[in-house]
């Protein structure tokens, strides 16, 4: 085997916001394998939000991540409706649904303004932010809140959209479809971004089931997994949409996707906005008196894949055990099959194909001896002690038959 | 010997290329910035950067390497644009007629910027300036025969003259060259040979930001790197330069000098917006963007030639 050059991407690198490291081990500018790490960021939610009431917890997981923030608080909505057995009424699902579209538009305008950047293309990135601004600008209107909207609480949802307030969604969702059709025509149309994402990053639609990839990552592959049809929550199953997929699996196949998906989120905004108009105002939140025991899951779609909590409640009036997992932790997985075998250029750009966001992603293992409360093992040391012993066991031929 | 001094450093030389060079590189700056809906620089704005760098930011040395190497590369860089600089402009001011064969002389002190910056990424011990300096390596291979066989073009236009002050007279007593079809054609592979050695985008994969955070540059800080800026301006004064005095007539006396400066105005605003409408293509899809529509388009451009068009 020849000698390789390690090529570190972060933990502080232009590529991306969040800090993390992979490391590109490559032959000249073909990369041969990749490892990442990630721990960078670690905050401690999950702990965190078993100090927090039910009500405070929604403005703890909001803050996992920036760009999607209102999938958490959806997610863990769901988890808890499901422990104490409530049903919202119908104007706050058409509200939820309203906010985690809207958002859904607003982070793939994200990632397409930062894909053309990481392609060196600034204008694409310039034009896609300054279109993504009139929705920011829709949020603080209905919510108070650029990002990180509080919305969402056990039971419905905090603010409702009164009526003046449609004709206002309504105009922008016209506009902004002429703004993504703008988009559209750049990325689809020129040659030198067909030259720079086709055939890159391919990820077969064996690959997606095997590292269980979710989102745009794995429509792209033509695998049809949305949380929203597979799962329905919310207003999801009263208005009528599609799932979009694509089948070559490469980065334009996923910016294909997520162009495309804007245009069904504008529609699905628009039906809710029917429905609203059709509902009583203030109708927004059911009573809840207290959280059942139990244990509940929630899952949501998310603009990058499946946001999954798991909440364990012992009656208290916080969660007893709060499990998070973002689509991120599944999805970098698949860097494994996409980078490996690319040029260094390609690499970068498949990276950050599948729109990565690592701060939801930081997991942490430790062990800890419970009589003197002293740390005993790290991740690295629990990982070569499973590995030891599974060399034992294989030795043995324990475990077999 | 004073005149020459003259010459040199102060006018056409380094002062008056790099406050050329640095008006132009705001003009780039500005243009990049409206087309992408933003407010963009103040005039002094390259000024500022460069004054900054040189004076105020301290210099940082990589551990491992070779700091004599790392530090003397920024300076030929300057150096090398300089004097190309000024064989450029001392015939295209009327201020001497150079000599001749000096357009050949041109072409090699034009490879001296990114030969030294090659040099000094290398000498930084980087691995991704490392990979940054193969990548400048294998552009500066691609683009320079494209660049060789346009000034072979012009010279047989001229009728086999070497020297940049007759191939501007003869322009200036008949047509510009580009007012034909074979011009055109050399005007067009010109441009893209400007745009690769500027580094800029589609072709910036040697510093490639998101890719290498900077690639061959990545090491230089404070004063080295400002050198390295103040290359940069020249070059983007003097290749534009380069192309209106091989091209397009040079430049006359009174309002002909202010159609000079529309002229390198309006090349220097077509590399903008060539940088501000695509990506960054790869290192490979460039080699053969240049080895095969460059070089072939420039060829059709001789033959052309050899057929009196």
């Amino acid at each position: 085997m020849s000698k390789k050059t390690l090529i570190p991407i972060g933990p502080y690198h232009p590529l991306q916001e969040e800090p993390e490291l992979f490391k590109l081990w490559c032959d000249g500018e073909i990369v041969r394998d990749i490892k990442w790490e990630t721990g960078y960021n670690h905050r401690g939610i999950e702990k965190l939000s078993e100090s927090k009431t039910y009500d405070q917890v929604f403005f703890l997981v909001e803050r996992i991540c920036g760009i999607c923030s209102t999938s958490h608080p959806f997610a863990f909505a769901n988890a808890v409706e499901e422990i104490a057995g409530i049903e919202v009424t119908d104007r706050a699902k058409y509200i939820r649904t309203i906010i985690g579209e809207l958002e859904r538009i607003h982070s793939h305008l994200l990632w397409v303004g930062l894909a053309g950047h990481f392609l060196g293309y600034n204008t694409v990135f310039m034009w896609a932010w300054k279109y993504r601004e009139p929705l920011l600008d829709l949020f603080e209107m209905i919510t108070g809140n650029r990002n990180s909207y509080a919305m969402f609480k056990v039971g419905g949802v905090r603010r409702d959209i009164e009526a003046e307030k449609i004709p206002v969604i309504r105009k922008e969702m016209a506009a902004v479809r002429k703004k993504i059709d703008l988009l559209t025509g750049a990325v689809m149309d020129d040659p030198v971004i067909h030259a720079r994402t086709k055939g890159v990053g391919i990820l077969t639609r064996q690959d997606v089931l095997d590292y269980a990839a979710v989102g745009p990552t794995a429509r792209a592959s033509g695998v049809a997994i949305d949380i929203r049809k597979d799962d329905p929550y919310a207003a999801y199953p009263l208005v009528n949409w599609k799932v979009i997929t694509a089948e070559a699996g490469d980065v334009f196949a996923k910016a294909e996707v997520r162009l495309l998906e804007m245009y069904e989120s504008a529609y699905i905004i628009e039906q809710c906005l029917d429905g609203l108009e059709k509902t009583s105002e203030e109708d927004i939140t059911v009573k809840v008196k207290e959280i059942p025991e139990g244990a509940g899951t929630g899952r949501a779609e998310a603009p990058r894949g499946e946001v999954f909590h798991f909440v364990v409640s012992d009656g208290s009036n916080s969660p007893a055990r709060h499990k998070i997992r973002a689509p991120s932790y599944v999805n970098i997985a698949t860097f494994k099959k996409s980078c490996i075998g690319q040029t260094i250029a390609d690499a970068t750009i498949s990276l950050a194909a599948v729109d990565p966001c690592y701060c939801c992603t930081e997991r942490m293992a430790a062990a800890w001896d419970i009589r003197s409360g002293q740390k005993v093992l790290n991740a690295n040391e629990l990982i070569e002690l499973s590995l030891k012993r599974t060399a034992e066991i294989r030795k043995t031929g324990a475990g077999h038959e | 010997m004073a005149v020459n001094i003259f010459y040199f450093f102060i006018f056409p030389g380094l002062l008056f290329m790099a406050v050329a060079g640095g008006l132009l590189s705001w003009f780039d700056r500005k243009i990049t910035a409206r087309v992408q809906f933003r407010q963009g620089p103040p005039l002094l704005q390259p000024f500022y950067d460069f004054f900054k760098l040189l004076l105020v930011k301290e210099t940082i040395l990589p551990r491992h390497g070779s700091p004599v190497v790392f530090m003397l590369a920024p300076l030929l860089a300057v150096f090398g644009a300089t004097m190309a600089g000024l064989f450029i402009l001392l015939p295209l001011f009327n201020i001497s007629t150079g000599f001749r064969g000096d357009l050949l002389v041109i072409f090699y002190l034009l490879t001296l910027p990114s030969f030294s910056y090659i040099l000094g990424s290398v000498a930084s011990g980087n691995p991704l300036a490392a990979v940054g300096s193969s990548r400048e390596i294998k552009l500066v291979i691609s683009y320079e025969l494209t660049f060789l066989l346009i000034i072979a073009a012009v010279i047989m236009k001229s009728g086999q003259h070497f020297d940049l002050d007759t191939v501007i007279a003869m322009q200036r007593s008949g047509t510009p060259f580009i007012g034909s079809v074979s011009g055109v054609l050399l005007f067009i592979a010109a441009v893209f040979c400007i745009q690769a050695k500027l580094g800029l985008v589609p072709f910036d994969m040697p510093e490639a930001e998101t890719e290498l955070s900077s690639g061959i540059y990545i090491e230089y800080s404070g004063p080295p790197y400002a050198m390295i800026k103040l290359a940069k301006y020249i070059m983007l004064f003097i290749l534009p330069a380069l192309v209106v005095a091989l091209l397009m007539n040079g430049m006359g006396q009174g309002a002909g000098i202010l159609w000079a400066v529309l002229k390198i105005l309006g090349v220097v605003l077509l590399l903008t917006l060539i940088r501000n409408t695509s990506p960054r293509v790869k290192i490979r899809q460039a080699s053969g963007f240049f080895f095969i529509w460059m070089n072939l388009i420039v060829v059709i451009a001789i033959v052309l030639i050899a057929f009196g068009l």
